[in-house]
């Protein structure tokens, strides 16, 4: 039907993009020839060329006919519908299997291995299986160019997509069902490398790579994006669900516990908390029942590299 | 019974006075016609709301990034113009207005079989509107779940979602009612002679519709009360966290919602077929082929909701089952094309305002069932289920589908209405720039869903700039026609020509009667003896 970078970029483009060609193959040649019949009539039996109605009241011929031609064109649409969309109920055993999770708003990935990315990163011809798994509400994972989306429903087991990826590139990731304020902004990408660069890219097991020279800071900022906090709490102070980050360290804050409005300073063990426990004391100005506890996401050492990013923002 | 020659020396249900004087004697009315145009004058209120909230949420797409609005208020506007365009506007629709209006002058009635429960509906509507809107203005904002009200979501944000809830549980009444009373009317009040095959098309699709609303509707309404259950008492019928099942509420709101899109669709099948052979002064081609399909929409209808959940994760079973039920409810909406475009041949066409509108529906319909064949196969589902191709399907079927016949109907039985006729050639431009423009508006959004471009977003990426222009300025054309034609009726309601009783040539009873017609409707009870399209 339609590509962006390259014909097949999976294993089901070729199955799906037949059943577009066949349905709207058919649906095209109906709209037009309908169309064209119609406006043939309304010229060729305008009131002037043709005074006087005949009047024919129908033709049990003709309705079977017009019943019969449908039908059996509907089971063909539904065959290659069918067709295209079978392969996807069935990974293949040798597939990569690869823990994928969503949340307001954002992906993240989980290799065997323990690696974790924003990014899908997928070798070439290899067939790879998401296992998905949702915190909060609905979303959906799409990647229009492999012609695959499947909903992540939050407390469902078993949810899974898989595909073979063919072509090299680097391709869209959407959310696709209507998750709250970002949901527009809840995507990422693919990237299908070589094989050998797969290996190489996979075979760094540190679970958070610094970028090569980058201040020892820059590492709480790469855990904060994986884990996709920026999506509601911004590095520039701006004001998104949640308070940024700028400045935070070491502020003056009124803070909602348990009904109660009390004023606490910004520090380590405020940090810790929010983290853990987002919904005990929130900032005023801000809603709760927002954020869902990382607790089994980020750990203690993690926390200290993310504290002392957020340090690093008040310079 | 032709009274042509005298109708304005009669008082018509216009102009009669009852117990009631002003407005009361409109808001108070049992009379059948008045409750129609009460109907009538509301819905084309919201209509204008819910049009101007569309076009403000193409402007904001016009270009990526921030337009005019942030996405928090986006978020709200396409859940307040969901819940708008189908609570309020398409569901009541035809049934609600030209149904209570034509109904009982159609199959010779003096009115609804219940004409205070008729009036009921009518108050129950208003106050499900209001609850509806007052969602926007009290509490911790505008409802931002999009109008599906899925859960999870639903439940979490902390939007004022309850009322607008309440308020579409509220209208679930109103549109039962109205079915109950139709069905009933129709059972129990034809003229003598009337046999069920000699009874109008219009009135048929209402039957149908009936049904679908009795049947139905009720479900929506524990599903919306499940929903205001778990929102206020925490009892966890869709929290998978509570141990509820959010799939669960798919299936009960899409049990109701999609055969609400055939409540929707049928009547203005109707309109259609009444309006073709009028003008093509020709007896309907088909019209047992057009009746079973009407019932037949109705029945197989009711088992293709799964096909709004394809990629959620029911069984494979579940999925291509569902899939050949929605290609099999394809088969009588292609039938009743064959059967509308047959009326025209060999017919003396008279190419009237009306007509336009039902050529032009039978092109938009098309579009928009075609386009859902697309959406009713497994695996091009799977490639724009919730993308804007979807977006621009609906608008086919919705808005070109129930929106054309609707405004089919109201330049067909116009001057029936008001006595009077409007200006036809600025009705004519009217429509040539309507249609433009909606084929502008929604054309790109199929190119842009089949590009990949998900639906409810209020941002999106460079690649999908070019589309979202076409379909912004789409939007403007569609609304500059829209004001033409509105504006035209409006006027034309006061001062346009006076119109005769049948100024169409029509065949069908409510054109034997004065226009407008007398309170009663008929003076005696016609007898009939000929089906409702012999024309000679």
């Amino acid at each position: 039907m339609y590509s962006s970078t390259g014909i097949d970029a999976s294993n089901f483009v070729s199955g799906v993009d037949t059943a577009f060609m066949v349905i709207l193959g058919i649906a095209f040649f109906f709209l037009i020839s309908i169309t064209a019949t119609m406006i043939y009539f309304i010229i060729r039996y305008n009131k002037k060329r043709n005074p006087i109605a005949k009047q024919i009241k129908g033709s049990t011929k003709l309705e079977i006919i017009w019943t019969i031609i449908p039908t059996i064109l509907v089971m063909v649409m539904f065959y290659f519908g069918w067709a295209g969309w079978r392969p996807m109920q069935n990974p293949p055993e040798n597939a990569l299997e690869i823990e994928t999770t969503a949340r307001m708003w954002s992906f993240n990935f989980k290799y065997p291995n323990g690696r974790i990315t924003d990014t899908l990163y997928v070798p070439q011809d290899q067939p790879v299986k998401l296992n998905l798994f949702s915190l909060d509400v609905i979303h959906s994972l799409y990647i229009p160019a492999f012609r695959v989306k499947q909903d992540m429903v939050p407390g469902k087991e078993n949810q899974f997509m898989w595909f073979t990826p063919r072509s090299l590139g680097d391709y869209d990731l959407f959310c696709a069902e209507y998750c709250g304020l970002q949901h527009s902004y809840m995507y990422s990408g693919v990237r299908v490398l070589p094989r050998e660069e797969f290996d190489k890219w996979y075979s760094d097991t540190s679970r958070v790579v610094s970028t090569a020279g980058a201040a020892p800071e820059m590492k709480g900022l790469q855990i904060l994006r994986i884990n996709g906090c920026n999506a509601c709490h911004s590095t520039d102070g701006s004001k998104l669900l949640g308070p940024s980050y700028r400045g935070s360290f070491g502020a003056t804050r009124i803070v909602e516990t348990d009904g109660e409005k009390r004023e606490i300073i910004v520090d380590e063990e405020y940090i810790r908390r929010s983290i853990y426990e987002p919904n005990s004391d929130i900032v005023e100005g801000y809603s709760s029942g927002l954020m869902l506890s990382y607790k089994d996401l980020i750990s203690e050492e993690e926390i200290e590299d993310i504290i002392l990013y957020i340090k690093s923002l008040n310079d | 019974m032709t009274r042509e020659g005298n109708q304005h020396d009669e008082i018509s249900y216009l102009r009669v006075q009852g117990r009631y004087r002003g407005i009361f004697a409109w808001i108070f009315s049992t009379d059948h016609k008045r409750i129609g145009l009460l109907y009538l004058y509301s819905i084309m209120t919201f209509f204008l709301v819910g049009a101007t909230l569309g076009l403000l949420m193409k402007l904001e797409l016009i270009a990526p990034g921030k337009t005019v609005m942030e996405a928090q208020t986006y978020n709200g506007f396409f859940t307040f113009h969901g819940v708008i365009m189908i609570f309020l506007i398409i569901i009541p629709g035809l049934p609600a207005t030209f149904g209570n209006f034509l109904l009982p002058i159609m199959i010779g009635a003096k009115d609804v079989a219940f004409p205070r429960l008729n009036l009921l509906s009518w108050w129950i509507y208003v106050f499900g509107a209001l609850l509806a809107l007052s969602s926007q203005f009290m509490g911790d904002g505008p409802p931002d779940t999009g109008w599906t009200f899925y859960a999870p979501y639903s439940f979490k944000t902390t939007t004022n979602m309850l009322p607008a809830v309440m308020g579409a549980f509220v209208l679930g009444f109103s549109s039962i009612l109205t079915g109950l009373n139709f069905i009933v009317t129709i059972h129990r009040m034809r003229a003598p002679g009337m046999t069920w095959l000699k009874m109008p098309l219009f009135p048929w699709t209402l039957y149908g519709t009936g049904w679908i609303q009795l049947l139905a509707t009720p479900v929506v309404g524990i599903t919306l009360l499940m929903v205001a259950a778990e929102r206020i008492l925490n009892i966890g019928f869709f929290d998978p966290s509570m141990g509820g099942d959010p799939i669960l509420y798919q299936h009960l709101f899409w049990i109701y919602s999609h055969p609400a899109v055939y409540i929707m669709i049928l009547p203005a099948m109707g309109a259609i077929s009444e309006i073709i052979p009028t003008f093509a002064r020709k007896s309907i081609f088909g019209y047992r082929a057009i009746v079973l399909s009407t019932l037949a929409i109705a029945f197989v209808g009711y088992f293709v909701w799964g096909h709004h959940m394809f990629t959620s994760g029911m069984s494979g079973t579940a999925l291509y089952t569902f899939s050949i039920l929605t290609f099999f409810v394809a088969i009588p909406s292609a039938i009743k094309v064959f059967n509308w475009v047959s009326t025209m041949h060999a017919g003396s066409i008279h190419a009237e305002p009306p007509f336009y509108w039902a050529a032009s529906f039978i092109f938009v319909f098309m579009i928009g069932g075609l386009t859902g064949l697309v959406l009713g196969s497994l695996a091009t589902n799977v490639h724009v289920h919730d993308t804007q191709f979807v977006v621009a399907h609906f608008h086919y079927v919705m808005f070109g589908g129930v929106g054309f016949a609707f405004m089919a109907a109201i330049h067909y039985w116009f001057p029936k209405i008001y006595g009077r006729m409007y200006d036809k050639g600025m009705a004519k431009t009217g429509w040539l720039i309507f249609f433009i423009g909606f084929n502008t508006l929604y054309l790109p959004m199929f190119y842009l869903g089949i590009r990949g471009m998900p639906r409810r977003y209020f941002d999106y990426l460079e690649e999908f700039h070019g589309p979202n222009i076409i379909s912004t300025i789409g939007a403007v054309v569609l609304i500059a026609g829209l004001f033409m034609i509105l504006s035209n009726l409006i006027v034309s309601a006061r001062k346009g020509e006076k119109a005769s009783g049948n100024p169409w040539k029509g065949n069908t009873l409510e054109w034997k009667i004065p226009s407008p017609p007398p309170p009663e409707n008929f003076e005696e009870t016609p007898v009939i003896t000929r089906g409702p399209y012999d024309f000679n």
